[in-house]
């Protein structure tokens, strides 16, 4: 049963081992320019940097949307099950979707009402 | 040990890297190429490979004629990354950065590690039949010892979680974007980032609730069950491909595919004119170069995944080999084996061909989203996020609920 992972760990292992063929070959023949102190700043719009650290507050949206991907992507992996399972479960299973898309269609409408898809 | 197994394993590995590693190579070269036959441009045309041409005088005038439609572009390409300075900037936090890469090709190439792309085949028959045409007897006497006759998939992993598995790996690649971002200590990367990690995951809510219909129809996740399943016909012509079953759900499962993979027209990450490189600003040499190449590595695992789910996988019609457990079960008249329109064949015939069939139509998947990617203009990312979450998400439960009251009336 675990035997039909391994090639799956093959995968891996081989892609692995040609990133790091990759990276070895560029280290070894990549060139080694004198350093510079304008590598030492961040790529902007040319002018000196005021602060050091570059990784400001960001707006809330896509905290929200980050929130949202849990809620709505955990109930379309619930809906797989039911889906493999649909036609021995027959009108059962339609009545079963019905009531479980509407709790969730209610949830998209407050938050589509709340403005929380709005950009 | 199960040796047998892992031979085929192996043997599944190498063709599958052997494709994609050079198709993502190969499909830089068709990106550039296409947009410059499309743009009415001349295009990637200048890189040759000089030809020693030996003169009349004595001497010789090397030829710089051998530029192949300009196809040496793109190992020009990969020679030029290798041959950067690979630069870790002081400010970035090291692990990460360097980690980051990472995430970007693996998730992409163990993707495909599902997708069937030749069916089951035999190797001990097919092999010891090759062998036996040229006349290597000891070869196919050993094929045959070590696999009998025994079949395999072409598929790298037959896992029944299939495309949960799809789905499962390629949230992974989602971490690239972020940790590349966050960890290049600059604010076009964080912004880019950002960007694309939010981008994604709204596609993702509506990928799986895109397919979902499918998954009804077909009653399982399996992948190989699925692409065996498409090899019936309807009405005697038909091909009984997914495409034909939700044909509307294969536009929006592959919009969702092509907003995963962050190309125009979803191409908010980047946005060369706003953001630089978005989350790879900061990377230099190969390592940009892996993040490019799993950029283009993955249209190939995008047209593959299209393929196997609504076009029949490796399946032409009227092509039947003898380890399809589904086709023979529907039709007990016939006696299983290898036929190509009701001709009798060798095994490796059929395997070749199927093979083959699976590619051609991978790479008419490929050649379709860069005719997307050079047709249409970007989106703004508020338009993206009202295509995703108030258009495509509501259209996918709306199919859902109509795929499922036909399949209870009509009975499967």
């Amino acid at each position: 049963m675990t035997l039909q992972y391994l090639p799956v760990l093959l995968v891996v292992i081989g892609a692995s081992g040609f990133m790091a063929v990759m990276l070895l070959l560029n280290s070894w023949l990549g060139p080694k320019p004198r350093h510079a102190p304008v590598m030492d700043t961040p790529f902007e719009c040319g002018s000196p940097m005021l602060q050091t650290d570059n990784r400001r507050r960001t707006a809330v949206k896509y905290y929200l949307v980050a929130l949202l991907f849990v809620m709505f992507d955990l109930e379309t992996v619930l809906l797989y099950p039911w889906a493999v399972m649909y036609r021995e479960l027959g009108l059962f299973g339609l009545v079963e979707l019905l009531v479980f898309l509407v709790s969730l269609v209610v949830g998209l409408t407050y938050v589509w009402r709340k403005g929380a898809l709005e950009w | 040990m199960d040796w047998a197994f892992l031979v085929v394993a192996i043997m599944n590995l190498s063709f599958v890297l052997g494709v994609l590693l050079n198709l993502g190579g190969v499909l830089t070269w068709v990106e550039r190429k296409q947009g410059a036959v499309m743009a009415n441009r001349i295009g990637a045309n200048r890189a040759y490979i000089p030809i020693p041409i030996p003169q009349k005088g004595g001497g010789v005038k090397w030829s710089k004629r051998f530029t192949v439609m300009g196809l040496w572009h793109g190992i020009a390409d990969g020679a030029k990354m290798i041959m950067k300075e690979d630069y870790t900037p002081p400010f970035v936090d090291k692990y990460i950065y360097n980690i980051a890469p990472w995430f970007a090709v693996v998730p992409v190439l163990v993707t495909f590690a599902v997708i069937p792309f030749g069916g089951p085949f035999q190797p001990g028959i097919m092999l010891s039949d090759v062998f036996g045409l040229v006349g290597a007897d000891f070869a196919s006497e050993w094929v045959m010892a070590l696999f009998g006759e025994r079949t395999f998939q072409m598929q790298l992993a037959d896992l029944n979680v299939g495309l949960l598995f799809v789905f499962a790996v390629g949230s992974t690649g989602i971490f690239s974007a972020a940790l590349a971002g966050w960890a290049s200590n600059n604010k076009y990367s964080l912004l880019g980032a950002l960007r694309s990690s939010s981008q994604m995951i709204s596609y993702e809510v509506f990928m799986g609730m895109a397919i979902l219909g499918l998954v009804v129809i077909y009653g399982t996740v399996d992948m190989n069950l699925i692409a065996q399943m498409q090899g019936d016909v309807w009405f005697g012509f038909l091909p009984k491909w997914g495409i034909f079953l939700q044909p509307h759900m294969f536009f929006i499962f592959m919009a969702a595919l092509m907003a995963e993979n962050k190309r125009v027209p979803f191409d908010m990450p980047e946005a060369e004119s706003e953001l630089v490189a978005g989350y790879f600003t900061e990377y230099s040499a190969m390592k940009m170069g892996l993040f490019m190449m799993a950029e283009f590595i993955e249209i190939a695992v995008i047209a593959g995944l299209l393929t196997a789910l609504f076009f029949g996988a490796y399946h032409v019609p009227g092509v039947h080999g003898a380890g399809d457990a589904f086709y023979w079960a529907a039709h007990p008249e016939l006696t299983p084996g290898n036929y190509v329109f009701g001709m009798e064949v060798p095994h490796v015939v059929v395997v070749v061909g199927r093979v083959g069939s699976f590619l051609a139509k991978l790479l008419f998947f490929c050649w379709f989203q860069i005719l997307i990617r050079w047709t249409l203009p970007k989106f703004r990312y508020d338009q993206i996020m009202r295509l995703g979450w108030k258009i495509l998400l509501p259209l996918s439960l709306v199919n859902l609920v109509l795929t499922a009251v036909v399949v209870l009336l009509i009975g499967g």
